[in-house]
């Protein structure tokens, strides 16, 4: 079960259907694959240990990616983003490696010992006009396909391992093969080192559907795209899809081919999700959740679910459109406390996972528990229906006096004020309590409150040891590029006004 | 024969190849065609399909053997059957999800 039996797949049953780039002149899934197989070549001869990709989004990303899984070399992409000396640092772990890099990008990782740097375009070439390759390689399910560095928001960036098993397995229990009708268009938009980058290029080809990325993510070139193209479906992460909204709000654009939008990948506020299902009334919706460490996607909220909640007026069901859904058939999920028991049903606790997709490990080290289990560090609840919400990770519990306040619930409550668009709750020092709750406030554009206004608010819906003492307004959150808050920046800033 | 998980068949009447998603508990007669598959690289089919064991294989579809646990998932497509023995395999039943990646 190699990843490149997916692209063999569909090679086989529809070899001239397009699966990467313009509908008219882009890749067919036969020449893909034996692209593919030159790539393999390429890096079998150069006889390294990692193959790497720094780069944006380009045709480039699925050649990489199933050449090096044909030769059975882990495959691993990096965030061209990273400031020089990290980026130069984590391109180093690769070698003896090849690496495939954009224009910019090459000069900037040049020179590193055991580090052959290809550029895009010789690469491209290359693949399109060398002979075929010799026979491949025997890769074991078990070998590693792909090694994520995960954004690290907290420490040096860790490499998850995901083994060809783990991605095949997600594959084949989620995707129909050649599933998807022949014009169907798949507009990718996450970087190549993220995840969901990564699964897109798996499912969408194992579905038989054709992908057509953007360089980097635009809120602008993306409606553009998505109409000149005729994109039926895209996964975005949520601070894209608010830009998004935005821009087919001020336009009155209407993207007639759009039959399903995915978002993930970070906290989705109820409003912007009832606001992007207003403007976009004929579109199916899915949330997904899902972690590096565990191949993509593990619970959906589709979008029966979305469109159920969404018409409720019962207070219960309507919230359901701010659950992850219900965890994937093939994935168990459990809720657990610290000592790693099973919690009741609706009582908060950390998120266990197992299942064949689930990899639940970093290079040189696996994390799995008892059993196979893997502890996401996420905290949620599971509700009587079986909805998974999600309560941010548990290194954000904020302990005030030995009791754990979630900042999930103090930013929904936040969120709900007529006057917030924005809210992250991050724990503050208090000589008294240890640690008290801190909120940083952006406000809707005209729109008026005070601290007070807000620790009122939160004060009458919760209680008030969940009201914020410190409330900081600012004209934006930080977050990653793929829409992670840092709220470690906010945390040191707030703390460092504490002390000054 | 003995199957473990990756391992790669093939039909020795027709031009089906499998691979194993989940190997059997115990060692299973698998066919294809009413004959005994082989190893991918084994040799080309020569033997004929079996009267009843013509309904064909599906790309993408996963078979499964409820006795012995066996998955096996048909790679390339053939009109011969698959059977553990004279029993048929049945397609596994699956909802695909809904995209989200």
């Amino acid at each position: 079960m190699n990843i490149a039996l997916l692209l063999e797949m569909a090679a086989e049953g529809a070899p001239e259907r397009v699966l990467v780039g313009p509908k008219q002149k882009g890749l067919t899934a036969a020449e893909l694959l034996a692209c593919s197989r030159r790539a393999a070549q390429r890096f079998q001869d150069m006889d390294v240990d990692h193959v790497g990709v720094v780069d944006v989004n380009s045709e480039a990303i699925p050649l990489v990616l199933f050449g090096a899984g044909i030769a059975g070399i882990p495959f691993a992409p990096i965030n061209y983003r990273l400031p020089d000396d990290q980026l130069r640092a984590l391109v180093a772990r690769l070698a003896p490696g090849a690496v495939v890099a954009g224009p910019d990008v090459g000069p900037r990782i040049a020179g590193i010992d055991g580090v052959e740097v290809l550029s895009r375009g010789a690469f491209l070439d290359g693949v399109a006009t060398a002979p075929e390759g010799g026979d491949a390689p025997f890769v074991d399910p078990d070998d590693i396909a792909v090694l994520l560095f995960t954004s690290g928001t907290t420490g040096d960036p860790k490499a998850a391992v995901l083994r060809h098993r783990h991605l095949t397995a997600y594959v084949f229990t989620t995707v129909e093969c050649l599933g998807a009708g022949d014009d169907e268009a798949q507009l990718v938009s996450v970087p190549p080192y993220h995840v969901a980058g990564l699964a897109s290029v798996l499912t969408s080809v194992y579905a038989g559907r054709r992908i057509v990325y953007l360089p980097a993510f635009d809120a602008e070139t993306w409606v553009a795209t998505a109409e000149a193209e005729n994109i039926t479906q895209a996964m975005v992460v949520p601070t894209m899809l608010r830009r998004i909204v935005d821009v087919i709000e001020e336009r009155c654009v209407r993207l007639p081919s759009l039959r399903l939008l995915s978002y993930g990948g970070g906290h989705t506020p109820l409003d912007l999700i009832e606001r992007t299902m207003k403007v976009l009334p004929d579109v199916d919706f899915v949330n997904a959740y899902g972690l590096t460490e565990t191949s993509s996607t593990i619970a959906v909220l589709g979008p029966d679910d979305h469109r159920a909640a969404f018409a409720s007026t019962d207070p219960n069901a309507h919230k359901r459109l701010g659950s992850a859904g219900r965890p994937l058939p093939t994935v168990e999920l459990e809720i657990r406390d610290p000592d790693g028991a099973a919690v009741p049903m609706g009582a908060r606790g950390e998120i266990y996972v197992r299942g064949e997709q689930i990899a639940g490990e970093y290079l040189g080290r696996s994390v799995l528990v008892d059993g196979g289990w893997f502890p996401t560090n996420d905290a949620g609840y599971l509700d009587g229906d079986g909805f998974l919400y999600l309560d941010g990770r548990l290194d954000d519990v904020i302990v005030r006096g030995g009791e754990n306040l979630s900042p999930g619930e103090i930013e929904e409550t936040l969120l709900s004020h007529p006057a917030v668009a924005e809210a992250a709750v991050v724990g503050v020092p208090d000589p008294e309590w240890g640690e008290g709750v801190g909120a940083v406030i952006v406000l809707r554009p005209d729109a008026e409150a005070t601290a007070e206004d807000l620790q009122v608010w939160v004060r009458e819906r919760l209680r008030s040891t969940k009201a914020p003492q410190v409330v900081e307004f600012k004209d934006a959150l930080p977050y990653t590029e793929t829409g992670k808050l840092l709220r470690r920046v906010l945390r040191d800033e707030l703390r460092q006004k504490e002390t000054t | 024969m003995e199957l473990t998980s990756g391992a790669r068949l093939r039909s020795a009447t027709d031009s089906t190849e499998v691979i194993v998603v989940r190997a059997p508990s115990e060692p299973v007669d698998l066919r294809c065609g009413g004959h005994p598959m082989v190893a991918l690289d084994g040799d080309a089919p020569s033997a004929s399909i079996e009267a009843g064991f013509d309904e064909g294989t599906q790309l993408g579809k996963r078979y499964e053997d409820e006795g012995s646990g066996l998955e096996i998932l048909c790679t390339k497509p053939g009109p011969a059957s698959l059977s553990i023995g004279a029993d048929p395999m049945h397609i596994k039943g699956a909802k695909p999800l809904p995209s989200s990646d």
